[in-house]
């Protein structure tokens, strides 16, 4: 088994605290991390039934500053950013040339002049040296934060009840996919008992929940009171099960600079009546022609866990491969995503993974796997 | 950690440990792979009546988060797989070293475990740095 640790890595602001909770730590994308304190199962449970913590703070966190920051991102992404107004934010990708995904990210528009970024910890420094190259950065400031910022993700049904005492924003008014800067309250023994932070109502789990930035030296602060409130404290290996339950893409596993959005089940993301955007020849190429291969869910019919990398096995022949597997806790049954040729990506269709050279019976279902039900 | 590593068994850097008591030896996994598991969900064994190599591949273990593969300590024939914990194989971790036990092999005379690692060696190549 390996599961070493080297000197040389990143660690967050909150890293101390991980290590006090004897939390086990793991190398991730040169970070070391949390994978899990108690165990993933009891944390992906926390997340669903009642609310639990990460600390994403690795995750690259870029401001993008000027006139009109958006017209700048808007050829960079096949979204529509123009209607995204102050207090919105939307999910999108950059494409490279050949439509294939440079990275997935979360766009945050604060206001016509201030716009954030966050992107994959593992791509953020590709994504910066990128960004660097395509904006005009004579008119725009691009300034990287991820060293600066704490980013805690709460997660769960009961995430508003855990947040609502600690900021003066009424929570109830804050939807989905939107965000607001906030009066953090932390303890008053703190020595910033109240904090300037910014609150978005956005995740990675499949269930209700925020995203809370504040400066790193309150970080610790921020943490700890949402342990004393009760909040579970959850590790990267949850967070991996719980965003696999709903079937949302993993950078560098599900999708990559060789996948496109129409290939990866992310067709919604392209605006077509928008103009140019980089890699929108490529797409118009493929969606003419049709895509060649799909990502797919399914579910093993047996209690086989699928794992990145196997094969995917039809009528004897190898058709692709598993990009995410597991045995996730809250549907119980071993599930996967994986690209299958086209022709074969439909609901209901059977096909086979090759586990421990066996092939095991699977069957392609609808994504998500886990809908959070409705409150 | 305060993980324990029972004297009277033989353990291997693969982390199975083997428990020899005549010619029947009763293989199973450490108390430091549970705790690096983390959640086990499946266990695959070898049939009863199986022959077995030692350092051969003879099943796998897995949890949610990784896939890891069991190696045989000793050769010799599988005369019994704990049924119990290939259906609730998250009960290895209660108790890894007695009901959590893997397998029973009847091992073939000239084996030889003499290469396993004592207790104090193991608990020192898993636990070096604390």
């Amino acid at each position: 088994m390996t599961y070493s640790t080297s000197p040389a890595l990143l660690r967050t602001p909150l890293f101390d605290l991980h290590k006090q909770s004897q939390a086990r730590i793991v190398e991730f994308s040169g970070w070391e991390m949390p994978v899990q304190y108690q165990g993933i199962v009891a944390e992906h449970q926390a997340v669903r039934q009642a609310v639990g913590m990460f600390d994403i703070s690795h995750m690259g966190k870029f401001d993008l500053k000027g006139e009109n920051p958006l017209t700048a991102l808007q050829p960079l992404v096949p979204t529509d950013l123009s209607q995204l107004r102050p207090g919105q934010a939307k999910y999108t990708v950059f494409l490279n040339h050949q439509g294939g995904i440079v990275d997935d990210l979360i766009v945050y528009c604060h206001s016509r002049y201030l716009v954030s970024l966050i992107v994959n910890a593992a791509t953020t420094a590709k994504d910066w040296a990128w960004l660097q190259a395509q904006l005009n950065t004579r008119e725009l400031a691009l300034e990287n934060q991820t060293d600066t910022l704490v980013l805690i993700a709460l997660q769960g049904p009961k995430a508003a009840q855990a947040l609502q005492p600690l900021v003066d924003i009424p929570l109830d008014n804050l939807k989905n996919y939107h965000h607001q800067p906030a009066t953090i309250h932390l303890p008053p023994d703190s020595p910033f008992p109240q904090v300037p932070g910014w609150i978005a109502r956005t995740g990675y789990t499949g269930e209700d929940g925020f995203e809370i930035m504040v400066p790193r030296n309150v970080g610790q602060d921020l943490w700890q009171a949402f342990a004393k409130s009760g909040v579970t404290p959850c590790g990267l290996g949850a967070r991996d099960t719980l965003r696999l339950e709903a079937a949302m893409a993993l950078y560098g596993q599900d999708i990559d600079q060789t996948t496109t959005p129409l290939e990866a089940g992310l067709g919604w993301l392209i605006n077509w009546e928008k103009g140019d955007f980089i890699g929108r020849s490529a797409l118009e190429q493929q969606k003419e022609t049709g895509v060649s291969r799909k990502l797919v869910g399914f579910l093993m019919e047996e209690r086989q866990i699928p794992r990145p990398h196997y094969l995917i096995v039809v009528d004897g022949q190898t058709v692709g491969s598993v990009t995410s597997g597991s045995l996730p806790p809250t549907i119980a049954q071993p599930l996967g995503l994986g690209y299958v040729p086209a022709g074969l990506a439909n609901v209901g269709q059977e096909i086979g993974i090759e586990i421990r050279g066996k092939v095991h019976g699977a069957k392609i279902v609808p994504r998500p796997f886990y809908r959070r039900p409705k409150a | 950690m305060s993980l324990e590593y029972p004297e009277d068994l033989k353990y291997l850097d693969s982390h199975e440990y083997v428990r020899l008591e005549g010619e029947i030896a009763t293989i199973g996994i450490s108390a430091f792979a549970v705790d690096q598991l983390g959640d086990i969900v499946f266990v695959e064994l070898p049939q009863e009546g199986d022959s077995i190599e030692q350092g051969e591949r003879l099943g796998t273990i897995e949890s949610v988060k990784a896939v890891e593969e069991l190696y045989a300590p000793v050769s010799g024939t599988v005369i019994e797989t704990n049924q119990a914990i290939v259906e609730s194989p998250e009960d290895i971790a209660t108790d890894p070293y007695g009901e959590g036990w893997l397998m029973k092999v009847r091992i073939n005379d000239d084996d030889d475990i003499a290469d396993a690692m004592s207790a104090a060696e193991y608990q020192a190549l898993v636990e070096g740095d604390i």
